[in-house]
């Protein structure tokens, strides 16, 4: 049984379409990444994923309908948002209690286990934690619960950046042990690179592109090509290109038995391309290419 | 052209067989409730202060009129009863008074302020269903804050006696005569019973209309709940010159005649008549419980639909 699976998925706020027909299918045991710029509808996606929405089209979570089922179906499914925020004038020690009330898969010496490691007094009220306080409480209240399914919406907004590296990685080593389903919207899209086993972007209500990041590595090469040599790289047709320090940036889709690697690699210096410039590569082609006829899809794009 | 489709491919490493997971116990409903007194202190703090302060002014005035125990003592016993027993009606009242502003103000807010601050988001991250949500709520007006007002009313009855049996034995005058009239445990079984008639049932639709407009309302609560009732009185006065509606909402409130013989008293003397049949056959309880039913599942329904503000 696929973990998600959505089919035709469609949410409009008045003429505002804010998920155009989403299909989906996350199997058990994926760190999934959704990468889209505002309003492209991740939220949305999420939202309706965990029963806070409701929508038009087919949609399963673990095999249950969120709108109709979501009590029951929070047995599962853990999520933390940047707005999804905890009470400001409940004490730490209270919301553990409480979650240890209502949930059956809630560990509490676990996450008191987690909050030993962090300087958080249980006698604190939430209001007087600092956010990235809050985030790491939020995180080791979540953590402590079995769940199979966690939704993770822009987790680390307005975080510095120690705290965001350790909330990955405590994600990372003390959370994820391949049973579990994780996915992850951000836009500091370059700390999750790694983290991930599948990407996807979103664009105006639509998954515009979707690969495994095995895939993604071996299919898309970025090569730094020095201006004499521009010409015949671009003989072998990028798919992008950018301008940076004076040389130009070229990305190409590989095909799996393609000869073009070789190739490249006489031309400049050949790389994995980050997801950032993979995104602004997708999206930003499809953007300027469906103003100018939106029927034509952008290249690069897997259906 | 609206399904571009992507399929995350299976995992090359088989997920591992779920162990059986453990399953705790849980109580929603239970921590629910206490969740709700943790975050509103003044269901319990209001009443507590207002017993101190009565009892502190009461003290006073015990003092002061010392020496006019003594003729109180020489009264005829009619007479002598009601002069007893008026300060104990009075601090029931004030605890009644206290606890009817707690609970309405707590119901306007208790489904607003949630989706105000977004905590909704978290609480409805939970395995707690919107019912066992609004009904938790709905526990503290019509449950939780009745039961404290019985007890801390006769608590506080129980601290008037002990002083003011203090203050007449220090000018040596009978204990015992002021004692036979004030039976607190009479006063505590006649404010049980009021509140359970008139402040719980038929005071629920009230509570669950207000439970309602806080789920509904995106700002300004207290007037959705109060205008709508209002113009519908005014209304009717100036279309029909007739007020059946304002009529009706203040034998609801005030526990009409039926209900309550001694209408506009407190019924903790031992002149109480406690009619339950005539109350029960009042038809404005059963139809008040049937709005409260309906107002408490439009309730539910907003908070699983509406999204935080």
């Amino acid at each position: 049984m696929a973990c998600i699976e959505a089919r035709g998925l469609r949410k409009a706020f008045g003429a505002n379409v804010a998920l155009d027909g989403v299909n989906l299918r996350v199997e058990e045991g994926r760190i999934l990444g959704i990468i889209g710029p505002n309003g492209a509808g991740k939220t949305t996606a999420l939202n309706a994923i965990l029963g806070l929405t409701p929508y038009q089209g087919e949609l399963r979570v673990l095999g249950r309908d969120p709108w109709t089922e979501r009590d029951r179906l929070m047995r599962d499914v853990c999520f933390i948002s940047d707005v999804a925020v905890l009470p400001r004038w409940i004490r730490v020690a209270q919301l553990l209690e409480y979650v240890a009330g209502v949930h059956p898969r809630f560990d509490r010496p676990k996450a008191e286990g987690f909050l030993a490691k962090t300087t958080i007094h249980r006698a604190s009220k939430v209001r007087e934690l600092s956010k990235g306080m809050v985030a790491q409480l939020h995180l080791a209240v979540v953590m402590a619960i079995d769940a199979r399914l966690l939704v993770l919406d822009e987790p680390t907004l307005g975080l510095d950046i120690l705290y965001r590296k350790q909330f990955y990685d405590s994600l990372l080593n003390d959370y994820y042990d391949r049973s579990r389903t994780i996915v992850i919207t951000t836009h500091q899209v370059e700390e999750i690179q790694n983290v991930l086993t599948d990407v996807m972007f979103m664009d105006r209500g639509r998954i515009v592109f979707g690969c495994s990041m095995e895939e993604f590595e071996s299919r898309y090469v970025e090569v730094i090509v020095n201006p004499e040599r521009v010409a015949a790289a671009r003989a072998l047709k990028p798919f992008h290109e950018r301008q940076a320090l004076g040389r130009s940036v070229l990305l190409f889709d590989l095909k799996p038995d393609s000869a073009d690697r070789r190739q490249l690699s006489g031309l400049g210096e050949v790389r994995t391309p980050s997801i950032a410039d993979l995104f602004v590569a997708v999206v930003g082609n499809s953007t300027a290419k469906s103003a100018a006829n939106p029927a034509d899809a952008p290249k690069g794009v897997v259906r | 052209m609206n399904t571009e489709s992507n399929a995350v491919p299976e995992s090359s490493l088989d997920a591992r067989e779920n162990p059986p997971t453990i399953e705790r116990a849980t109580r929603p409903f239970y921590w629910s409730v206490r969740r709700e007194l943790w975050e509103n202190r003044a269901i319990y703090i209001a009443p507590l202060a207002g017993a101190g302060v009565f009892l502190f002014a009461f003290a006073i005035s015990l003092t002061r009129k010392a020496h006019a125990m003594q003729s109180l003592m020489a009264l005829d016993a009619a007479k002598q009863h009601d002069a007893i027993t008026m300060p104990y009606h009075l601090g029931a009242g004030l605890m009644m008074a206290i606890a009817l502003v707690v609970g309405v103000f707590y119901s306007l807010e208790a489904l607003h302020g949630e989706r105000r601050d977004r905590s909704i988001l978290f609480w409805k991250s939970l395995p707690v269903s919107d019912v066992t949500t609004v009904l938790s709520k709905a526990t503290i007006p019509l449950v939780i804050l009745p039961l404290l007002t019985v007890a801390i009313t006769a608590a506080t009855q129980f601290v008037m006696l002990l002083l003011s049996s203090a203050v007449l034995a220090a000018h040596g005058l009978s204990v015992s005569t002021y004692w036979t009239q004030v039976s607190l445990l009479s006063m505590s079984l006649g404010l049980f019973y009021h509140l359970f008639t008139v402040h719980v049932l038929l005071h629920a639709p009230f509570y669950c209309w207000f439970l309602l407009v806080s789920a509904w309302a995106r700002r300004a609560a207290f007037l959705w709940a109060f205008l709508p009732p209002l113009a519908i009185g005014v209304v009717e006065k100036i279309a029909f010159n007739t007020q059946y509606f304002a009529d009706m909402l203040g034998a609801q409130l005030s526990g009409g005649s039926e209900a309550m013989p001694m209408a506009g008293q407190m019924p903790i003397g031992p002149g109480l008549q406690i009619t339950p049949g005539n109350f029960l056959l009042t038809p404005g309880l059963w139809i008040g419980l049937a709005l409260s039913a309906a107002f408490l599942a439009a309730a539910v329904r907003l908070r699983h639909t509406r999204e935080p503000i």
